[in-house]
């Protein structure tokens, strides 16, 4: 019983990631119908920004957790301005193949100067170490994980639903005519959308550098569980990725317990229930 | 008259079949093909660097200089078994490679190892830990070239258990490999005394393995023993850190570790480790000036770990094989006879033979990790502990299921 407790917990920490990349991946989609597949590239490069600024520049974890999603933001933002502008009102299925094509081109480049095999990256001091909680042992910096996720989902979601900038936003994807007859800048604020998006996937590769090996294809191994994340909570809809996010992390981690063989599969077994009985996800729209 | 040109006729045929037959025997082309993993988890191990190797052996064997044409191909086989057999088909068909070089991950191995005796190729595998491959699966076709599970398990598992590691905990990769090589240590670990309390079976590329650290952990086994490698092995040991296994009492045995993966990791993390190989760079001068004029032309400077290392000593004897029998026949079979009965002798693995059964002996070494104190600059990272012998390292033949051996 105490293993399965810390199981759950174990889940909750990798739904933490899960969270945080469908949570900037439902931001792009809701905002700009891209379907951003350079997101675990630009995951990965939040981790490799981070492994710079330190052993570049001595910039600790803590100015990286800031400093990277903002310089792999600023990246996105180049990438939307020069490519993926063109695309609007064009099928998703084009926004696809364009950022599959671009996370093919990022991973392919670090890979070729970084080897596959990773670069090593110090859990920072203060969150070393760990707590007997009775039933397992949790590292301090797991927990640090789960907390500040939660934060940043929370904020995310505030400021898209709750705020008048949230409002414009949401606005200018129903009508962009409209929303820029009112003196908005829609294309500017387009962009600044996906760079938040892609902040949050840099932030997430910050987060877990720690934990795992800085690796080129750690996005690539990743990205694939969160798109299922996304599609079973939902297309664009915030809500309904961070939870689905946390709460697939806890089935995976219960899966790990009672079967790990099937820990990599049971995500998209989930997937195709969850389409069949619903075919927009948990919480999505009808499109 | 009629009778005389058609004997004539008959005659010069048979001249010409003589010569064409002559001009076969000496025919002097290879084709050597590498096919490994160019962009997965185990890419650093072998991939570009096997190529590098097997391109380094090209030149070393100076075969250009005495007439020989020999080409290099190599291909990605992304760890998939039915893309390892594709392209090995494409390979033999089209492309005529006389030699298949490292063809590392156990699964890919097995599939490529059935295709290359259907067609008489030869493989050299380096790479590839599955020891089943000059076992029960053994072929006239391949030779089996740096180490294997049996060595492994034999080599890290029994120095183990009798430093006192008597109760194992397995964390498995969940194929080929990863099966043999916990099937191996278990036997090793039961026949010293040991005893294996349980193990969990974990899916191929997994960057979280915390779950089943905790299983392990829970287990109260003293020796947590990784039987997977590359990506997962680093993240492996990287998490049990983070968890504190190894300051709670446990110990973590790294049953197949490389040399990039000790540089990926840092010392930091990686010191204490014991762990097997047949190969490490700073060993003496000979695989000192291999492994520097290696490290110069490699991508990162990496110095070669010991999948690499033998892709270039495997192909070496390849090559003296195909000189001994005075041109290439393009029979694998024969190919592979010649190499078994010529003793081998490289400046990386010294001297040693190849058995009926494919598997090339030498000795095995036990390494300890070093300390970042102990560490005198970059890539200087193990320590030797033990060596065994090569007539000692690998499974004997009385052991061996290979049907080659039942005459």
């Amino acid at each position: 019983m105490q293993a399965l407790y810390a199981q759950l917990l174990v889940g909750l920490i990798n739904g933490s990631f899960y969270a945080l990349l469908s949570l900037g991946l439902a931001v792009i989609f809701g905002m700009l119908n891209i379907i951003n597949f350079a997101h675990g590239a630009l995951y990965m490069m939040g981790a490799f920004v981070a492994y710079f600024l330190l052993s570049l520049g001595g910039i600790s974890y803590w100015w990286a957790l800031l400093i990277a999603p903002i310089i792999v933001g600023i990246f996105g933002m180049i990438l939307e301005r020069t490519m993926l502008q063109w695309l609007t009102g064009l099928d998703h299925l084009y926004g696809l193949l364009l950022t599959f094509g671009i996370a093919l081109i990022v991973q392919g480049v670090f890979q070729n100067y970084f080897g596959s095999s990773g670069l090593p990256y110090a859990i920072p001091d203060q969150l070393r170490g760990g707590m007997n909680l009775g039933f397992m042992f949790l590292p301090v910096y797991r927990g640090w994980v789960v907390i500040f996720s939660l934060i940043v989902c929370i904020a995310t979601w505030f400021l898209i639903e709750k705020t008048r900038l949230g409002a414009y936003l949401r606005a200018a994807t129903e009508n962009p005519t409209l929303v820029r007859a009112f003196g908005v800048n829609v294309p500017r604020m387009i962009t600044l959308t996906y760079g938040l998006g892609v902040g949050l996937a840099a932030l997430a590769g910050v987060l877990s550098a720690p934990i795992n090996q800085v690796r080129p294809l750690m996005g690539a191994d990743l990205i694939i569980v969160v798109f299922a994340v996304v599609v079973i909570g939902g297309m664009g809809s915030i809500m309904g990725s961070i939870i689905t996010g946390f709460a697939l992390g806890v089935i995976e981690g219960l899966t790990k317990y009672f079967y790990p063989e099937a820990s990599n599969t049971v995500v998209f077994v989930l997937m195709v229930l969850v389409l069949l009985v619903k075919p927009t996800g948990l919480t999505g729209r009808a499109a | 008259m009629h009778t005389k040109s058609i004997a004539a006729f008959l005659l010069g045929t048979a001249l010409a079949l003589g010569a064409t037959g002559g001009a076969l025997a000496q025919d002097k082309t290879v084709k050597v093909g590498v096919l490994t993993d160019n962009s997965g988890l185990y890419a650093d191990l072998g991939g570009p660097g096997s190529t590098l190797a097997a391109q380094m052996a090209i030149e070393d064997s100076k075969l250009a200089a005495k007439g020989w044409k020999v080409d290099l191909i190599s291909a990605d086989h992304q760890n998939k078994p039915d893309i390892g057999t594709a392209t090995a088909r494409q390979w033999i068909d089209v492309e005529k490679v006389d030699v298949f070089m490292d063809v590392l991950n156990s699964g890919v191995a097995l599939a490529v190892n059935n295709v290359v005796k259907e067609k008489n190729s030869v493989m050299i595998n380096s790479g590839a830990a599955t020891s089943d491959l000059t076992n029960a699966q053994c072929t006239p076709n391949t030779v089996h070239w740096t180490y294997d599970t049996y060595m492994l398990a034999h080599s890290t598992g029994q120095a183990l258990v009798k430093a006192g590691g008597d109760t194992w905990f397995f964390i498995t990769a969940d194929y080929a490999f990863g099966h043999a090589l916990e099937r191996d240590t278990a036997a090793v670990v039961t026949a010293s005394g040991g005893k294996v309390l349980g193990d969990v079976k974990v899916p191929l590329n997994n960057a979280d393995f915390s779950s089943f650290l905790l299983q392990a952990q829970a287990s109260k086994a003293k020796i947590i023993g990784m039987a997977n490698a590359g990506g997962d092995t680093t993240n492996t040991i990287k998490q049990a850190a983070e968890f504190g296994i190894v300051k709670g009492g446990q110990k973590l045995a790294g049953l197949l570790l490389f040399l990039t993966d000790v540089h990926s990791l840092g010392l930091n993390v990686a010191q204490g480790l014991n762990l097997s190989s047949t190969f490490y760079w700073d060993m003496n001068d000979q695989t000192r000036a291999f492994s520097k004029r290696f490290a110069e032309r490699a991508k990162n400077k990496a110095m070669p770990t010991m999948v690499q290392a033998g892709v270039y000593s495997g192909l070496l004897h390849y090559f003296k094989a195909l000189e001994a029998l005075g041109g290439n026949p393009h029979d694998g079979a024969k190919v592979v006879a010649k190499m078994k009965e010529i003793p081998t002798d490289d400046p990386l693995f010294g001297k040693g033979s190849i058995e009926p059964n494919g598997r090339a002996l030498h000795p095995a070494y036990l390494f300890e990790v070093k300390t970042p104190a102990e560490s005198k600059g970059p890539w200087d990272y193990y320590k030797l502990i033990g060596t065994t012998p090569a007539d000692k390292a690998f499974r004997p033949l009385s052991e061996s299921k290979c049907p080659l051996l039942k005459k």
